[in-house]
């Protein structure tokens, strides 16, 4: 019972992780169709920027706030140098262009930066706190925390401002919302940026515990993609679901059959979906009318 | 003054000229029909003057400014709205909230004024339900409001279609096909409804393949073929113009002289 609760507090962290890269990728999917893999580089960028702004002396939160900030701008101007000189040209291309601008941030990264694994201290130091017989992190309540509350920022932008629903508008249909008035260029940049903020965000948090180095946006991105799979491509509450549930199943996999195999969850969770529900849990059946 | 001007439009797909060199004029409470066999460009025509495709030659002008590619929200903006001949509908929203997106500009506000949800932001909302409403009432989908717009029937989402176009008070609204697929009552009610948009000062142009409707309520009809403007004039003139008939029923055939041998 104490192994099980300790694999779930550790699972429900990373999972966490995954959830706000499955959230990255529904904003710019819903914008513009596209699955941006340069998602998980987004992540890594919060974390390495926040780390060598830090070892230059800057204050840890000031640190992070210039870390999102940052890539909050190389978001926007990944959609701006990119994405949106190549409107028109088919979805494909334009995921294409984005696995290169990942591999473009990474051996950025590697040229500005270096190839080690840096971290930072925790926010709130490393004394594990005793749980039922388990133990968490502080710095895990802090992933947890951080998740829900962008979450819940992203249901409220969503449901209470205009602008949120002008976004819900484009997802829906970008014809209609052009018509309406709704300036889908500008949706988005504002999609991109968020998302690269929110990315950011997660690196910021997570990298106290899982350490970052030029490279960890690859599994990132695969297991965030993984888990937007699971919870339905498009819907933030299934990309929260999805990442939670994609965390958990990966640490209960690690801790009852073989940690050789946490790995390999993230491929059969992405397989599995797409035999038995390629919609996802939470997606919508499209059918189309004609 | 008119309220559109369309001027030498044209734009060619490969070696096809889709629209060439077409002209012509749209006055407020004007009902402009642009008619003509399928293939003549109509649509195309359409989607220049609406911003959807960038002209390849001529211009459009709205008001005296000059909006040749103008991007749809823009136009939006200045008073042009439309609706399409296939349906853009937010088919997951309900019916009420299709019209409410039109209400986007009117409402618009900052972010941070919605989040407190400060007394003008819900006022404006307020009005905009309101107004979402009377639109509907007006389209007789009232009832329908809490529906989701993809369950409705197609002849419902071309007037749910209007009602939203509605919703941006437009000086000008171009409609493509409004009829299309709707049922003889059903075609009346939009026939009356463009009536009484027009006499409201609103400029309605028109793509129609229903000749009685187009015939019945347009003060000016202009003639595509071949992506060429055949004809133009009202109701009476174009009906009897020799090249508009040749058009639609092509011309008559003559047989040749019997040749011995």
């Amino acid at each position: 019972m104490d192994a099980l609760l300790q694999f779930l507090f550790s699972g429900l962290t990373v999972g966490a992780v995954y959830a706000l890269v499955a959230l990255g990728f529904t904003l710019i999917y819903n914008a513009s169709d596209v699955v941006n893999f340069a998602q998980g580089e987004f992540v890594m960028l919060g974390g390495m920027i926040t780390v060598f702004a830090y070892q230059a002396g800057v204050p840890l939160l000031l640190a992070a706030t210039l870390a999102i900030l940052i890539t909050a701008a190389l978001g926007v101007a990944l959609n701006k140098l990119a994405i949106e000189p190549a409107r028109g040209a088919p979805v494909v291309s334009l995921i294409i262009i984005t696995i290169g601008a990942s591999i473009l941030i990474r051996g950025a990264t590697q040229l500005i930066f270096d190839k080690q694994l840096h971290r930072f201290p925790a926010f709130s130091g490393d004394d594990p706190i005793r749980v039922m017989g388990a133990t968490i992190l502080p710095q895990s309540l802090w992933v947890l925390g951080g998740a829900l509350a962008v979450f819940a920022v992203l249901w409220v932008f969503f449901s209470r401002t205009l602008t949120g629903k002008a976004v819900l508008a484009t997802a829906n249909n970008r014809v209609a919302a052009q018509l309406v008035g709704i300036n889908t260029g500008w949706i988005m940049t504002l999609s991109f940026g968020l998302s690269a903020a929110i990315g950011a965000f997660a690196g910021v948090l997570v990298t106290p515990i899982t350490l970052v180095s030029y490279d960890v946006g690859v599994t990132l991105a695969l297991k965030g993609f993984a888990a937007a799979m699971l919870g339905g491509m498009g819907t933030p509450k299934g990309a929260l679901v999805g990442g939670l549930l994609l965390g958990c199943l990966e640490a209960l996999t690690a801790g009852y059959l073989s940690s050789q195999y946490k790995e390999a969850v993230a491929f059969i969770v992405i397989l599995g979906t797409l035999f038995v529900m390629p919609q996802g849990l939470f997606g919508a059946k499209t059918t189309e009318r004609v | 003054m008119s309220l559109l001007d369309v001027n030498g439009l044209g734009i060619s797909f490969g070696g096809l000229k889709a629209v060439d060199d077409v002209s012509f004029a749209v006055k407020p409470g004007e009902i402009v029909s642009v008619i003509g066999p399928n293939g003549a460009g109509k649509t195309t025509l359409f989607n220049m003057i609406s911003g959807i495709y960038l002209p390849g030659r001529g211009s459009v002008s709205l008001i005296g400014t000059d909006v040749t590619g103008t991007a749809p929200n823009r136009l939006a903006e200045m008073g042009l709205s439309r609706t399409f001949q296939n349906l853009q509908i937010f088919q997951e929203m309900t019916v009420l909230d299709n019209v409410l997106a039109g209400y986007h500009l009117s409402e618009r506000g900052s972010v941070l004024a919605d989040l407190l949800s400060l007394p003008g932001m819900r006022r404006r909302a307020s009005q905009a339900r309101a107004g979402a409403m009377k639109l509907l009432n007006r389209v007789r989908l009232d009832e329908k409001a809490d529906e989701i717009a993809g369950n409705l029937s197609y002849g419902a989402l071309k007037r749910l279609e209007i009602a939203r176009a509605l919703a941006l008070d437009p000086k000008i609204l171009l409609l493509d096909e409004p009829a299309a697929g709707c049922n003889a009552v059903e075609t009346e009610e939009i026939d009356h409804l463009i009536a009484e948009l027009a006499a409201q000062g609103i400029a309605i142009l028109l793509v129609e393949h229903d000749m009685k409707l187009v015939m019945r309520i347009s003060n000016h009809i202009v003639v595509l073929d071949h992506g060429q403007k055949i004809a133009e004039g009202d109701p009476a003139t174009v009906s009897r113009d020799p090249a508009v008939i040749a058009a639609y029923l092509g011309t008559e055939y003559k047989e040749p002289a019997h040749v011995d041998g």
